[in-house]
């Protein structure tokens, strides 16, 4: 990795203003994508902004019917303490990675690269998060643009997300077996005003709504109810790990799954408006 | 380069890095404590799993600069030295969990993190929590029955040292 030097404010004004003084400076948060991009010379910051003393930043506060998820919380943090309020975002933070990534990794670097194998992206999707940032507040809509693309300016930095809880959910994966990231992932999330199905590792364009399954469970919540649905090939992702259909065919598999898991496990009546 | 300072294995460390000095780095080249070790160095091995304020990281993808004023334990810090091993060490000796040993000081760092967490874990919850840790010598059977046997041996609290 080439040299860069590493600074350690106590506030977000500090960070900030460091990264307003050095137009090639980089946010450090956990660093779990950051460091083996700059191993790989894919990356050569001059100056690296760690969010890691910024205590603000960092923190699960439980608030009626939400949840706000301070940006340098880890996986490891969320795992534990979105346990009660928010067991399918729980489950989620604690399935990525390994637990050693887990204890670094935090939930604003995850959506800050915005991966399109990382599980975050699916979560914020299906429950209709905000992005709280150094500026202003994006709807998890507006926020993910394509491949490791996403809404935020240069020198804007995520501060929290705010995730509203939904009566049930579910997050399944089918995990890349070497990387372990998602080689499809599907978030299904049930609120008053409807189901939300949100997909991770598929998307030719990153994370993505898929509206016709949720149109199809809005009417009926059923597995059944998707069989007839077919995602269109030509917007699915394809590598050497997996075509476009063999993804479109998992998306599908595991949406079904995850309904028939929330028919099994869900509260009684969270299913019913 | 700066000045960093923080506990390593109970003990008041500074020394001077770069900015892109990697806490294994500084552990290993600065410190001399070379039991934590670089398998892979892109976060998938483990073999550099080390605790930084009780939490296993993995120090090859960490900062040192990152650890600056914490408390890190490395598998020196394990046992002193010509004392008996801790328990967890122990267990991999009588139960063969290793065989060419490189993978080794992550395994029992890893496994030590886990037992300070769930005190009586499952066969299950002990090869989940091996996700992030390579063996390529064992099969992992004979690791997993040594944490699992360590488990047994340690006091009801599973005291933090090993």
């Amino acid at each position: 990795m080439y040299d860069v030097e590493i600074t350690r404010p106590l506030t977000l004004e500090a960070a900030l203003r460091l990264l307003e003084e050095a137009p090639d400076g980089q946010v450090l948060a956990g660093g779990q994508t950051l460091i083996p991009t700059l191993k790989q010379r894919l990356a050569a910051p001059e100056l690296l902004v760690s969010l890691g003393r910024i205590e603000d930043l960092r923190g699960v506060s439980h608030q009626p019917g939400m949840l706000v998820i301070g940006a340098a919380t880890t996986h490891a943090t969320v795992a534990r303490d979105a346990a009660e309020a928010y067991p399918a975002l729980a489950a989620l933070a604690g399935g990525i990675g390994d637990p050693a990534v887990r204890n670094r990794g935090t939930i604003g670097g995850s959506l800050a690269n915005n991966d399109p194998a990382a599980c975050y992206p699916a979560a914020v999707l299906a429950s209709g998060a905000t992005i709280v940032t150094s500026a202003r507040e994006i709807a998890a809509e507006e926020f993910f643009d394509g491949l490791f693309t996403t809404a935020l300016d240069e020198g804007e930095i995520i501060t929290a997300v705010r995730v509203p809880v939904p009566r049930a959910a579910a997050y399944l994966k089918f995990a890349q077996p070497a990387s372990r990231f998602a080689l499809a992932g599907v978030f299904v999330a049930v609120f008053d005003a409807g189901v939300r199905v949100a997909v991770t590792g598929a998307g030719d364009d990153g994370v993505f709504r898929w509206e016709e399954a949720e149109a199809a469970l809005d009417r009926r919540f059923d597995p059944e109810a998707l069989a007839p649905l077919a995602l269109d090939e030509d917007a699915i992702m394809g590598d050497i790990h997996a075509g476009p259909a063999y993804r479109a065919h998992l998306v599908k598999l595991l949406t079904r799954r995850a309904v028939d898991e929330l028919l099994r496990n869900a509260a009684p009546g969270a299913l019913r408006g | 380069m700066t000045t960093i300072s923080m506990q390593v294995n109970g003990k008041a460390v500074s020394g001077n890095v770069e900015g892109r000095t990697l806490l294994v780095g500084f552990l290993r080249d600065h410190l001399g404590l070379t039991g934590t070790h670089v398998g892979c160095d892109t976060s998938q091995c483990g073999a550099c799993v080390v605790h930084v304020d009780g939490l296993a990281v993995k120090a090859c993808t960490m900062f040192a600069a990152e650890a600056e004023g914490a408390e890190v334990t490395t598998i020196e810090g394990m046992a002193e030295p010509g004392a008996p091993l801790g328990p967890i060490q122990q267990a991999f000796q009588d139960h063969h969990g290793l065989q060419c040993g490189f993978c080794t000081p992550g395994m029992v760092m890893s496994a030590a993190a886990l037992l300070r967490e769930v005190p009586r874990p499952s066969e299950a919850q002990v090869r989940d929590y091996l996700e992030g840790n390579l063996c390529r010598c064992t099969g992992y059977h004979n690791i997993v029955r040594a944490i699992l046997a360590a488990a047994e041996t340690r006091g009801p609290q599973g005291e933090a040292q090993a």
